[in-house]
């Protein structure tokens, strides 16, 4: 057994616990619940050793690194941190429905991650760039940040869904019925966006300072720092409008969903369609 | 200026509005250098966008756009807004911090959030003050209490400076960019005149070369360093499928004709001296060599760097060489072909990889030739004075935002009264943040003192 096929049972793990928390959103039958987190918990610990082997892997290759270090693997550890995050989220606030919203973002990560084309799943050794005790800092601060704003994203097209529901008149036992309440799924969006926050920052600085050792310059304004900086302020932004202009509701899901395309751009868009210092992400 | 355009002013920049604003504005205009290349050329932005376009770009300083004077201006309000912002509300929160809590109403008590009466059956109003005193006091709770019209009332608070948490991220900001000012070349060229205060550089440096400058990277200019600096030796590494796993090169640092300091640096590994920091950044081949040669029989050593086809006559060590051959990868020399003679017989040719050692057998004797291909390293030299103060402001506002998001300021108060010869405590609490997180302190709390009254 190799990491690659563990990778690929945890793969087919989220797309069952995808169906099966899509299914406690719709028929509402609350017997499906425990399945479905058993199924992902089942995944998340199939995931957790293929990253344990896969770094075991790399040492023996000679080339040993955690396997954080291109697409492939950042995808792989994105959706780990997203599961996780939504395992501990789920035994806090006991709430399964929310699943539906979240389990399937990791599985489409891991999906693309696998089929994709282009995508090098080799392990590979590091350039001398990559050589750093920072890369673990930086990569694990801004996916725990990045996963916390896919969380809050998926909570935020929640709220709309429930919102639009409730101004439609539907009655209580339809879809969006079993979804938790408005005030509920609001408090909940803002406190993981705080939560993403806090990480995204600490993301940003480990990679100023990785940076400065690295090049002499902590801030360059190259287009992965420019876009980081850009979903930064859209984020600081929401939280002031919370703050101070008390925003709440479907403002806050719009600006989470917002938010998270901005996220998404630092981490794809400027891989695919700008150049920079980061571009051996885009391998 | 008048007061009411004074107060214009202060309120314009005291409002969240403008911050928001100002982050937005921010958020899309750094979405240009994005997708606009930056600091190349002008006959770039000519070819990429043609000439008129380009010419309105340069205008707005787009091709380096943020360090254009509107982007700098945008900054400069965001930092203006978030001082008179703060300056704003710092004095409302040190009245929230500071207040006697204990001036407040007893009756308030009873519309708080979070409140619950505690019956003391068969107790004295004095009992039930020392028992109120040693509720608050076995749960870590440091309460003042003060007599008032029918009662005694307590007030206990945690985290009161948590307020200040937001406060700190903002300063945070505030000495992150001070610092990026005090670190920027551009002001230290352009506004305290004193280029080497504050640069970054770069300069190519050969193995055996010494220097004591660099080159400017804003304007190429030299840039002394006050001592000097040498390269001993630069060598990559490789993986075995070829790829480049490490640029290493030695440096020795010269200060007063004494040397001071000898380290190797690689990429991620800088040398540090005087506040001037040194990075392995780039290379550069060339197509000669560091060749070794000793005359195996006589003892004679010779280290010199030669150039590719050329002979080279050695007459200390009786014999003439060259490097008459090269097969490269690009710049870099995988293979040489080595002509050796000591004058006597035909003249050995041979292929050999650099820094192999080879002995070659001559009529007069053996001798040993190791070739090494000259590289020069790239450096890229900084001095950034004010790196401390952005380390700092980051530090601050990691912590700022631990603060701000994640403690809250709680207080509770409690009221000893006696109604109709029952004597019982009314218990109250509130917090500034995070109220569900409050409402599980709170009912802890009382179900300590239920146990305890109980």
């Amino acid at each position: 057994m190799n990491s690659s096929q563990l990778f690929g049972i945890a793969t087919l793990a989220y797309l069952l616990s995808s169906a099966l928390y899509t299914a406690l959103l719709i028929f509402k039958n609350k017997k499906i619940g425990p399945y479905a987190i058993t199924v992902t918990i089942f995944g998340f610990l199939v995931q957790t050793v293929a990253l344990g082997l896969r770094w075991y892997e790399s040492y023996q290759q000679g080339i040993g690194h955690a396997p954080l270090t291109n697409m492939y693997e950042s995808l792989v550890f994105f959706s780990w941190a997203t599961i996780l995050f939504y395992i501990i989220l789920e035994f806090k606030v006991k709430n399964r429905v929310i699943g539906a919203f979240v389990v399937p973002i990791a599985f489409v990560a891991m999906a693309y991650a696998s089929l994709a084309k282009g995508m090098s799943q080799q392990i590979e050794p590091l350039n001398p760039a990559l050589q750093s005790n920072w890369l673990i800092a930086h990569v694990i601060t801004c996916f725990i940040g990045y996963s916390a704003f896919a969380v809050a994203a998926g909570l935020g097209v929640m709220y709309l869904l429930k919102k639009s529901a409730i101004n439609k008149n539907l009655p209580p036992d339809t879809l969006t019925g079993s979804l938790p309440d408005l005030q509920f799924i609001d408090h909940l969006t803002h406190r993981t966006i705080v939560f993403g926050f806090l990480w995204l920052s600490a993301g940003i600085i480990s990679g100023a300072v990785w940076a400065n050792e690295a090049w002499g310059t902590y801030w360059s304004w190259d287009p992965k720092e420019t876009w980081s900086i850009i979903t930064w302020f859209i984020y600081a932004s929401t939280l002031h409008a919370r703050f101070t202009r008390g925003w709440r509701g479907s403002r806050i899901a719009w600006l989470a969903i917002i938010g998270f395309f901005a996220v998404f751009f630092t981490y794809f868009g400027v891989n695919y369609l700008l150049s920079g210092l980061h571009s051996y992400g885009s391998q | 200026m008048s007061t009411q355009n004074k107060n214009a002013f202060w309120s314009l920049f005291s409002s969240v509005k403008l911050a928001l604003f100002l982050l937005f504005t921010l958020a899309t205009t750094s979405i240009i250098g994005t997708i606009v290349p930056q600091n190349n050329p002008p006959e770039f932005y000519i070819r990429l966008y043609g000439a008129p376009l380009a010419r309105f770009m340069q205008t707005l300083g787009v091709p380096d756009m943020y360090n254009s004077w509107w982007f700098i201006g945008l900054l400069l309000l965001f930092s203006l807004n978030l001082i008179v912002c703060s300056l704003e509300r710092i004095p409302h929160v040190w009245r929230l911090v500071t207040q006697d809590n204990l001036k407040t109403n007893p009756a308030k008590l009873e519309k708080m959030g979070q409140r619950e009466i505690i019956p003391l059956p068969g107790t004295s109003m004095g009992e039930a003050v020392a028992k109120t005193t040693s509720y608050f006091a076995r749960q870590g709770w440091k309460a003042a209490k003060r007599d008032k019209d029918g009662g005694t009332l307590f007030f206990a608070q945690k985290g009161a400076w948590t307020r200040f948490g937001v406060y700190l991220v903002h300063s945070s900001i505030l000495i992150i960019l001070v610092g990026a000012i005090i670190g920027s070349p551009t002001f230290a060229r352009k506004f305290f005149h004193a280029p080497n205060f504050a640069f970054k550089g770069s300069v190519m440096l050969p193995e055996g070369k010494a220097t004591n400058f660099v080159y400017s990277s804003q304007n190429g200019r030299e840039i002394p360093l006050g001592f000097t600096v040498r390269c001993d030796h630069f060598d990559i590494e490789y993986y075995s499928n070829g790829m480049p796993k490490d640029y290493r090169a030695k440096l020795t640092v010269i200060d007063h004709g004494k040397v001071v300091l000898q380290r190797d640096i690689e990429v991620n590994h800088p040398l540090r001296y005087k506040g001037i920091t040194f990075y392995q950044a780039s290379y550069q081949p060339y197509p000669s060599f560091i060749v070794r040669v000793k005359n195996k029989k006589t003892g004679v050593e010779k280290k010199d760097v030669i150039p590719a086809r050329e002979q080279i006559v050695w007459k200390k060590g009786g014999a003439s060489f060259g490097i008459i051959n090269m097969q490269n990868r690009g710049q870099i020399v995988q293979r040489i072909k080595v002509w050796f003679t000591d004058n006597q017989g035909a003249p050995s040719e041979f292929w050999i990889e650099p820094n192999r050692e080879a002995v070659i057998k001559r009529p007069s004797g053996d001798f040993l030739f190791k070739a090494k291909q000259l590289y020069a390293t790239g450096l890229q030299v900084s001095k950034d004075p004010g790196v401390w103060l952005v380390y700092l402001g980051c530090a601050l506002m990691l912590i700022g935002l631990l603060v701000a998001f994640f403690m809250s300021h709680r207080k509770i108060w409690a009221f000893v009264s006696e109604k109709e010869g029952q004597v019982s405590v009314l218990f109250a609490g509130s917090a500034n943040k995070n109220k569900l997180g409050f409402e599980k302190t709170f009912t802890a709390f009382i179900d300590k003192i239920k146990g305890l009254a109980g």
